[in-house]
């Protein structure tokens, strides 16, 4: 039965459908899902009401894949096709990712990316995560009902260009419409500041699997703004695990652990571990292979002292955000505990003592980074109505910089500089007759560019010959609100242009993706084509309703003939949603963004008007 | 050349309002930032993150006092020439001097802190000469010789928070 509904002028009696978004948290350890249902955020668990997923990928065959505890159960079985934590392995060498000599892993030295031998070929580390990602796109899809709209995914503070960059791709991989990466300790930030109504300055201290970030924040009604990060992308709960597992191989005077051996014991390493937090001592049992029985008991004591270098290594990145921030520990008005790994009551001692206050631990730091992500979802999606939603400010955690003569780096954006940020530099031509520049980008901060990470390298070409030091070279560097950095480079005394755009090189080539993106549906089986045209068809309403949305708003910024050419360019998107080329639909949204381009500058600027309209009198 | 000030409704002055800037960048920034266009197309998402990028570099070159004060003589036509003009009087590169083998020999937190509070001090009362200069008696000419001494000093502190680095 209806009932009359009354509404205020401007509204629409009937708020548009909400679009279904997700926040998923890729963990080393578990991943989760979030979505925001009713206004209330909330995990979907899967089918058994289980609401994490750990982190396991087990290659089965060469066509079947477990993830999840399926894989978790058989990870001592097979070693070698069940990929543990590959979250520490993303966009990383060989040579720079930790414990390799504790993995049971076949290890392909890959250039930019290590890479996994498996029983189904050689996986990168991007198409492993994208395996957890899938799982979590198909449980939201049947929970939720609908293809989803958009997913926010959450990556540690502290995580470079690389690491983000295969993030992003993992995304795209398992068929997700990434709307942002988003830090895992702002995440837990949003979610810990709605609930609690917080204002003033917090810091995160998020320890998890196999990352440690601390960030601090200064919360107000409806403003995230993040001062200061800094971490450790190698430090986590499973480095806690390794010390009580090279403990006991040391005390059991162990030989050398084939990988089924090695995987075994590390899991009851763990498992003390986690009995630790809530006892006084932990049996360690294990049967091996050889026959050697593993029978050690392990006490707090021990396992505080054996683990004491690990909690002191958060100290230091904690010194240097507050410094950055400028603040000092007391000035702190919480601290915030999230990631499994703070649950261990050394860790909750040292940080009680650091900051000269008791942690907050009202959340459950497995669940607060999904809930969060699924807040910022909802926001990024649309589905809040300006003045209920917030503002989020986060920054770079490294800083970015080419390589100058000597191998030295000079930065060119800060650390801890605010996102979106772009800044340009000008280097001169160093020989006569210059025609090419070679441009190393690099991300860190040492002085030495051998120090830092290497993020690309690419030639200008098409210098014009001039006198040393005649040419000039601006190179630009933009990184967007992912924190993921483009550069480019421009010739410019002569006026005549030459100019380059990068994507950094440990991400993987676009074609790259499309290759895995047409492997991973062709092991699903799902129709490609009907879930291309599916895709393009959101993307082609969704364009079509912010377009309509902004007429109705800024129309009076166009010219007649401006307004027709734009309602033409709709109209032929609109037409061509009706039919199944997903080609035509995808020429026919380009079409439309293009006509559309000076309109959004316009309102851009419109945009900064209105809000100086108000302050104008009260500023001058 | 950019104005900065103008970008926010504000006169170009050494002396800002430190929180009529920060209102006018967040009323801003709510307006025109990515988060706001997640879901738009490519067209206003481009859009977005041109001029979110121009706000946040604006706001930064504000919100510090040695950017600050070369934009303001910039916009009045003097070059700083932080990189060209290095000539400094002579007791002022003496204090330089006895301030940085203090720092050398600074070997613990403490001794840092009472060089920062030191260097901290010496930074207000040079901010306030650089206010004085430019917005009283208009001597941009003069204030650029002020601002030169106060970016020795910025650089200074962050030497500070490398040595912290290495006492940690």
């Amino acid at each position: 039965m209806a009932l009359m509904q009354i509404s205020e002028p401007g509204m629409s009696p009937e708020p548009h459908q909400a679009r279904l978004a997700v926040g998923i948290d890729l963990g080393t350890t578990n991943s989760l899902v979030a979505t925001v249902r009713s206004g209330v955020p909330v995990v979907l668990p899967d089918a058994h009401g289980r609401p994490l997923l750990p982190s396991i990928v087990r290659y089965v065959d060469a066509h079947r894949v477990e993830v999840g505890y399926a894989a978790q159960a058989r990870q001592a079985d097979d070693p070698k096709n069940t990929i543990v934590s590959v979250k520490r392995f993303m966009g990383r060498g060989v040579k720079d990712a930790a414990h390799i000599e504790n993995s049971p892993y076949d290890f392909i030295d890959a250039p930019g990316m290590l890479q996994i031998r498996t029983v189904a070929g050689a996986k990168s580390p991007v198409e492993v995560s994208a395996e957890i990602l899938k799982v979590l796109r198909e449980r939201a899809e049947l929970s939720l009902q609908g293809n989803l709209s958009g997913a926010v995914i959450t990556v540690p503070a502290y995580f470079d260009d690389a690491q983000r960059q295969a993030t992003k791709d993992a995304g795209r991989i398992a068929g997700l419409n990434v709307l942002r990466l988003l830090n895992e300790p702002t995440a837990a930030a949003i979610a810990y500041g709605l609930e609690n109504a917080a204002e003033g300055i917090y810091a995160v201290y998020d320890l998890g699997g196999g990352t440690f970030d601390i960030s601090i924040l200064k919360l107000s009604k409806g403003l995230f703004e993040v001062v200061a990060t800094s971490g450790d992308s190698m430090l986590g709960g499973d480095d806690f695990d390794q010390r009580v597992f090279c403990w006991a191989v040391e005390q059991a005077k162990l030989p050398p652990l084939d990988p089924r051996d090695m995987r075994r014991l590390l899991v009851k390493a763990r498992e003390a571990k986690e009995h630790l937090t809530q006892h006084g001592e932990a049996p360690i049992t294990a049967k091996l292979s050889t026959g050697d029985v593993v029978d050690l008991a392990i006490d707090t004591e021990t396992f505080c002292s054996i683990t004491q270098t690990l909690v002191q290594k958060t100290l230091n990145p904690m010194r240097k955000a507050l410094r950055d921030a400028g603040l000092r520990p007391e000035e702190v008005k919480g601290v915030v505990m999230v990631g499994g790994a703070t649950r261990m009551p050394q860790i909750q001692r040292a940080v009680g003592e650091f900051f000269r206050r008791d942690p907050l631990n009202n959340l459950d730091p497995d669940k607060v980074v999904a809930l969060g992500a699924a807040m910022q979802a909802n926001v990024l999606a649309g589905n809040k109505s300006l003045g209920e939603d917030w503002l989020l400010l986060d920054v770079i955690p490294l800083s970015l910089g080419i390589e100058t003569m000597g191998g030295l780096t000079e930065k060119i954006i800060p650390r801890n500089t605010t996102i979106p940020a772009g800044r340009a530099q000008e280097f001169t031509t160093f020989k006569d007759g210059q025609t090419g520049m070679s441009i190393h980008v690099v991300q860190g901060e040492r002085e030495l560019v051998s120090d830092c990470r290497s993020l690309a390298r690419f030639e200008l070409k098409g210098i014009p010959p001039m006198a040393a030091g005649a040419g000039r070279v601006r190179v630009s560097f933009q990184v967007d609100a992912d924190g993921l950095l483009s550069v480019t480079a421009t010739e410019k005394t002569t006026g005549a242009e030459a100019s380059v755009a990068v994507k950094p090189s440990y991400g993987l080539a676009d074609a790259d993706v499309e290759r895995m993106l047409r492997d991973s549906f062709e092991h699903a089986r799902e129709d490609m084509h009907a879930r291309a045209l599916a895709e393009q068809r959101v993307d082609g309403q969704r364009l079509i309703e912010a377009t309509r949305a902004a007429l109705a708003v800024d129309e009076k910024l166009l010219s007649d003939a401006e307004r027709a050419s734009i309602q033409a360019a709709v109209a032929s998107l609109e037409r061509l949603l009706t039919a199944t080329d997903h080609r035509a639909i995808r020429k026919a949204v380009e079409a439309l963004n293009h006509a559309t381009g000076e309109f959004a500058a316009r309102r851009m600027d419109e945009g900064i008007k209105r809000a100086l309209a108000g302050r104008k009198i009260g500023s001058l | 050349m950019q104005n900065h000030f103008e970008l926010f409704g504000l006169t170009p002055a050494f002396a800002v309002d430190a929180e009529a800037l920060e209102r006018s960048y967040r009323e801003i920034q709510s307006r025109v930032h990515p988060d706001r266009f997640a879901h738009a197309g490519d067209a206003e998402r481009r859009a977005s993150l041109q001029w979110t990028t121009r706000v946040n570099e604006a706001f930064q070159i504000l919100k510090n006092p040695v950017t600050r004060a070369r934009h303001v003589l910039e916009l009045h036509g003097v070059d700083v020439a932080f990189e060209t003009n290095t000539a400094m009087p002579p007791e002022f590169l003496m204090q330089q001097m006895e301030l940085r083998e203090t720092l050398e020999n600074a070997k613990d937190a403490a001794a840092l802190d009472a060089l920062r509070s030191d260097l901290h001090r010496s930074r207000e009362s040079l901010e306030k000469q650089v206010g004085e200069a430019i917005d009283r008696k208009k001597d941009y000419a003069g204030a650029a010789g002020l601002v030169r001494k106060l970016q020795f000093l910025e650089k200074l502190d962050s030497e500070i928070d490398s040595a912290y680095e290495k006492v940690e």
